[in-house]
Parts: C-alpha cells; sequence; structure tokens
C-alpha cells in the first residue's frame, strides 16, 4: 500500500483526493482504506480485476453511494454529502446511457439546460463540442444512427460540454470490437490532452490502462496495492500482484536456498533453480516461500548450440524442447517445456527464414537475475 | 414443390384459427350490426335503409350529452389510474427487490381473480349507507347520521379506477424494466434534480408504455357495463346502459347497433387524438407491449 496523503495536503493543484475512502457493504469491504490524489489535467487509471471495489470507489466519486468513512475532495472541497446533481464530477457510463428519445443535440444540451444557460449559449456550445470531438454533422441524427464510436465521442462530449473538474470513465471502451477499442485508446488520450481535463479510468483491461495513462493504480479486493507510471508498475512492481496482474511474466514459486545482498537462489517447485533480485517488502530469508516472475521479453531462447557467443555466465540458463510457436508477428512467442516439464513463455523473432526455431527444436533460454524479480509471499 | 405446398399448408393451418376468431367473432357480427344499424323501421316488420337512426342519437341531447360524459369520466379515470399506476409501476420496476417485486405483482394481480360482479359487490358493501364507512364514521361520531356513498360518480370512478389500474400497471413495468439504471443516473450526474429527470428522461423514455396503458385503460372504461351500474345506479348515465336499454329495454336492435357503433367511432377518435398528442404510433405502443 502506497501512500501519498501525507506528502502535501495543503496543495489545491489536485483536482480529485480521495482520504482513506471506505465503503463497507455489509461485513463485505467493497473499498477499504483508499486514498490517493491526482493532479490537474492527468489521465489516471484504476485497474483491477472485476469485483475489486472500482465501480464502487468510482461511484463514489460521483455521488451515487457514499463512503462508510474517509473523505473525497474535489478541487481542495469535500464532497460528503453533495447530491450527484450538485458535483462537478462527469461520468461516461460502461453502456455510455446516452439518452435514447433525444437526438444528439439533446443529449449533450441536457446538461447546459439543466443548468439554466440560455438558448444561444448552449447552441454555441453544442456546435463547439461537436467541432472539437470532429463530428460537426451528426447534431440532428438519432443515438440509433450513431456507430459504436461515434457514440462514445458523443457521451464524451455530453460530458464535457459542462467543463466538468473531473471525468470518470466506467469501462467505456468495453462494448467495442477490438479494432474500435484500439482507435479509442489513442482517441480518448487525444481527447484527454485537448480538453486537458483530468480524466479518472476504470478498467480491468490492462493494456488500455498502460496506453493512456499518466499513473495507474491497481486495486486487489478493495485496496489499492501500487500507484505509479505505467512504466514503473511493469518494471518495478511492489507486489506480487502487480507483477502477475499488470503484463505477460512467467511464474514459479518456489523456496529461497542462498541469499546475498538483495539477491536470492531459488529452487522452484518443479526442480529449477535460478537466482534473482528481490522486489517488494520484507526479506526473505533461506527457507522462505517466494514467487519468481519473468516478463517473457526478457528471456532469450537461442537454439541450443548454434550460437557460438557464449552465454553470460551470471545468467540463468535452462535447457528446453520448443512445445509450440505462436505466431503473431513482431509480438511472437514460443513456448518451451524445460526439463521439470513446466512450459516457459519467451519472446522471439520469426523472421521467416529456415534459422528459426521450430517445434522439437532443442534451445536454451537464458535470463538476468536482475528480470527475475522474487517477492516474499 | 411437394414442400412447397406442406409448407404453406401448414401456414394456413397456423394461421386459420387467428383468421376464423377475427372474421366469426368480430368481423361478421360488426358487418351485421352496422346492416342494423342503417336500417329504419318504417312499419311492423318494414324496414328500409337510412341514416334515421344516427340522426336520431344526434337529435336527442341525451344521448350526445350521455356520451360525452361517458367520454370524458373515461378520460378522468385513465389519467387518475396513471397517477396512481406510474408509481407503483416504478416502484416495482426501479426500486423493489427482486423478491419483493414478484410479490407486489401478484398483490396487483390479485383483484383479478374475483370476478368483476363480486368486486363492485365488496364496495357497495363498503360504501352504502349501511355500509362499514358510513358505519364506522357514525360509530367514531364523526357524523350524526348514516351518508350514502354509493351512486354517485366519485363512487363510479373510484370503482373503475380500482378495476382496470393493474392493465396501466403491467405496460408501465414492463417499459421501465427495459431502461437501464444508468440512464437515471446519468440524469443526475449531468445536473439534472429529481423533477428534471422525471420530466426529461423518465416519461420520455416510459412514454410507449404510457400510451399503451392509457388505450387499455381508456377502452376499458368506456365499454364497461357492470361497474358503473352498480355503483352508480341510476345517475350513472353510462354509454353503455343506453345501449342495453335499446336492446334489451326498448326492444330497439336498430336504435342500439347504431350507438354501440358510435361508440366505437367515439373511442376510436379519442385513441387517435391522444395519440397524434403524444407523437406516438399504436405500433410503438401497443403492438410493443
Amino acid at each position: 500500500m502506497q501512500s501519498m496523503t501525507e506528502n502535501d495536503l495543503a496543495t489545491t493543484d489536485n483536482d480529485l483526493e480521495c482520504v482513506q475512502v471506505r465503503k463497507h457493504f455489509g461485513s463485505v469491504r467493497a473499498v477499504d482504506d483508499v486514498s490517493f490524489e491526482i493532479p490537474k489535467g492527468s489521465f489516471f487509471s484504476i485497474l483491477g480485476p472485476s469485483g475489486c471495489g472500482k465501480t464502487t470507489l468510482m461511484r463514489m466519486i460521483a455521488g451515487f453511494e457514499s463512503p462508510t468513512s474517509g473523505d473525497i475532495r474535489i478541487k481542495g472541497n469535500s464532497v460528503i454529502g453533495t447530491p450527484p446533481n450538485k458535483r462537478n464530477v462527469k461520468m461516461v457510463f460502461q453502456h455510455l446511457a446516452l439518452f435514447p428519445m433525444m437526438n444528439v443535440y439533446e443529449n449533450i444540451a441536457y446538461g447546459l439546460r439543466c443548468a439554466g444557460v440560455s438558448k444561444e449559449v448552449i447552441r454555441t456550445k453544442v456546435h463547439d463540442v461537436l467541432e472539437r470531438i470532429s463530428l460537426p454533422d451528426v447534431a440532428n441524427r438519432e443515438i440509433s444512427q450513431l456507430s459504436g464510436g461515434q457514440k462514445q465521442r458523443i457521451a464524451i462530449a455530453r460530458c464535457m460540454v459542462l467543463d466538468p473538474d473531473v471525468l470518470l470513465l466506467d469501462e467505456p471502451l468495453g462494448a467495442l470490437d477490438l479494432k474500435l477499442r484500439e482507435a479509442m485508446k489513442i482517441e480518448l488520450k487525444l481527447l484527454q490532452h485537448q480538453f486537458d481535463t483530468t480524466f479518472v479510468y476504470i478498467t480491468h483491461d490492462q493494456s488500455e490502462a498502460l496506453v493512456m495513462s499518466d499513473n495507474v493504480a491497481i486495486m486487489n479486493q478493495g485496496k489499492f496495492v501500487q500507484i505509479g507510471t505505467p512504466q514503473e508498475l511493469y518494471h518495478n512492481p511492489s507486489a506480487a500482484f502487480v507483477a502477475g496482474f499488470v503484463g505477460d511474466t512467467n511464474r514459479w514459486a518456489g523456496k529461497v536456498t542462498r541469499v546475498e545482498n538483495g539477491a536470492v537462489e531459488v529452487a522452484t517447485e518443479a526442480g529449477l533453480t535460478m537466482r534473482g533480485s528481490v522486489r517488494g517488502t520484507g526479506t526473505p530469508a533461506v527457507g522462505d516461500t517466494v514467487s519468481a516472475f519473468v516478463r517473457p521479453e526478457f528471456i532469450s531462447a537461442e537454439k541450443t548450440g548454434a550460437s557460438d557467443k557464449p552465454v553470460d555466465p551470471a545468467h540463468n540458463v535452462i535447457n528446453g524442447k520448443v512445445d509450440s510457436i505462436l505466431f503473431n508477428g513482431a509480438n511472437s512467442r514460443v513456448l518451451v517445456r524445460d526439463g521439470a516439464g513446466e512450459l516457459i513463455e519467451a519472446d522471439v523473432v520469426l523472421t521467416g527464414s529456415t534459422q528459426d526455431l521450430k517445434p522439437k527444436d532443442n534451445v536454451t533460454l537464458s535470463w538476468s537475475p536482475e528480470q527475475t524479480m522474487c517477492f516474499k509471499a | 414443390m411437394m414442400q412447397k405446398d406442406i409448407k404453406r399448408l401448414s401456414l394456413i393451418l397456423l394461421f386459420a384459427p387467428f383468421a376464423l376468431w377475427i372474421f366469426l367473432l368480430i368481423v361478421l357480427p360488426h358487418l351485421g350490426m352496422f346492416y342494423i344499424s342503417v336500417r329504419e323501421k318504417v312499419g311492423p316488420r318494414m324496414y328500409e335503409f337510412g341514416l334515421g337512426n344516427y340522426i336520431n342519437f344526434f337529435a336527442e341531447p341525451i344521448y350526445w350529452n350521455t356520451l360525452i360524459r361517458t367520454g370524458s369520466m373515461s378520460l378522468l379515470v385513465t389519467a387518475l389510474a396513471l397517477l396512481l399506476g406510474f408509481p407503483i409501476a416504478y416502484y416495482i420496476a426501479k426500486i423493489a427487490g427482486n423478491r419483493t417485486r414478484g410479490a407486489l405483482f401478484l398483490m396487483c394481480l390479485i383483484p383479478l381473480w374475483v370476478s368483476d360482479l363480486i368486486r363492485a359487490f365488496g364496495w357497495i358493501l363498503l360504501l352504502r349507507e349501511t355500509g362499514i364507512i358510513s358505519s364506522s364514521l357514525q360509530w367514531a361520531g364523526v357524523i350524526n347520521t348514516p351518508i350514502e356513498f354509493l351512486y354517485n360518480d366519485a363512487a363510479v370512478i373510484m370503482g373503475l379506477v380500482y378495476t382496470v389500474i393493474l392493465f396501466m400497471i403491467v405496460p408501465l413495468v414492463s417499459t421501465l424494466d427495459g431502461m437501464d439504471n444508468s440512464m437515471i443516473e446519468a440524469g443526475y450526474n449531468l445536473g439534472g434534480n429529481g423533477p428534471t429527470v422525471l420530466r426529461r428522461i423518465i416519461i420520455p423514455y416510459a412514454m410507449p408504455g404510457i400510451v399503451s396503458g392509457c388505450i387499455v385503460v381508456f377502452m376499458l372504461t368506456a365499454g364497461s357495463y357492470l361497474t358503473p351500474i352498480l355503483l352508480g345506479g341510476k345517475n350513472s348515465s353510462w354509454f353503455t346502459e343506453q345501449i342495453y336499454d335499446q336492446f334489451i329495454t326498448r326492444y330497439n336492435w336498430e336504435s342500439g347497433a347504431a350507438f354501440g357503433f358510435l361508440l366505437l367511432a367515439f373511442t376510436s377518435l379519442v385513441v387517435w387524438g391522444g395519440l397524434k398528442l403524444s407523437g406516438q404510433t399504436l405500433n410503438s405502443t401497443v403492438a410493443k407491449s
């Protein structure tokens, strides 16, 4: 649990702050002691598996649920007790919740009308925001006439026209097909830059969170496990959960057989021995159980005996046999069955030549102990 | 070829009961009625074609007054049923939990188990001069002499609302049920307060259900016979009573048939007007729920 609240509570540069927010439903702790702050104009994601409490957290920020304890501050002012329609926090719902009985113009104008803005101002504002999301000609269309991506942008425009302090997005890309989802990721990021508003994005899809966010919070079982930039989370996870949840990884459980300043030697349950670096909290002693993680891109796979360049003696080296090739262009991967019978994933470059790895080839896998992240269990 | 014939035959067989029903029970009787309504009695067993029965209706104020009265009271009943039914339907569809929902729905259905007649007599037991309400008010000392609550418009309207409200609740529940809760939340999130969300989001969304419930309720009310007669007595002046009188009491089938057609035309006109006013079509409302 990384807490950032002690540093500077007084600054009002934060658009959103949560201080020790808890939400209990009976004996279930949906959100448990969550604290974070989001600086102005940044893209913040909350990433976690389904049921980790991220939606409850978002509903509390929007005002649809009230926290059991703790404080939520928007632009430095507590919003506990403020009804949802009085908070300057707008939300893009999972299924967008566009109003089907209104056309695009009316959907966007709805919030302005509620605020009592005059008709001329509404007209200019709506056309302005449609311009900014580069859909200037759809004002008179019905919602059912829009494509998935257009609906998405209208849902964002409907919120942004109100100039919110914070925009909440609850897995809005979930309903789109893969291709569109990829395109919308980039578009969302661009929109966020353009509007220069704080976006809080909730998702269970790590690639969405990693691609778009300035900062990501990893949430599990109601708690924030780690907050950091996507790179930090990927390369320096602070807990085994983060290492396993963010990005693809090979995972072993084992026992420590030797410890020397920050490095350990681990014997896995299947009988492999590897050296690794200690990460996270707690220094393991000899005999402790640890989880070891190695990402596939850090494992190099070479045909046994093919390279005359000697392998770095400090590296972990394992011999195995190619079980299958997972071809995916630049992201191709091999599954290697080691002597203990476990499968290890390694990234490879497949050029299409005869030198490429093929199933049943004997391979030598090697990776540095630095890239072997060991967490005390 | 064979396959095609079988297909066609099965289609005809499937369609036959429906066609027979429509033709024998709806089209044929109405054709007969229409035929009767456009013949005038000129002597014993002597008839000739003419619109005299219809002209009669407009010439006699008591007839068309009754029709207007029936129409306006039915509209009032429809409005009351909507006002009472909407919150109930909203509660059942949106607020009640899954388990209470079934129980509540069943509670709305239970009155239908009992026949119309028995329900009306139930009201009579409550409302008559020596009935439960009157005597308990006397017992409590609120009134000195027994009061007759029956045989007035209020009793008729109350009884009718009670009879038809279920037909309002069912289509409303089914449309409101289909409404995503997040739409209501979005309404609040974007700055709307309770009345705004109700007026701009919930009611427009429920419009097909509202209109279809209103049509059914209005038709049932305008065509009802038992409740107005039993609860309104001689003062009810319901148009169906006029029709009954023409057919049975006065044995004037020609005039009764004309009245029947006039009621049909009048209610259809009101429904058409209602659809035009609310901007809905039969297809988007009754056909949907």
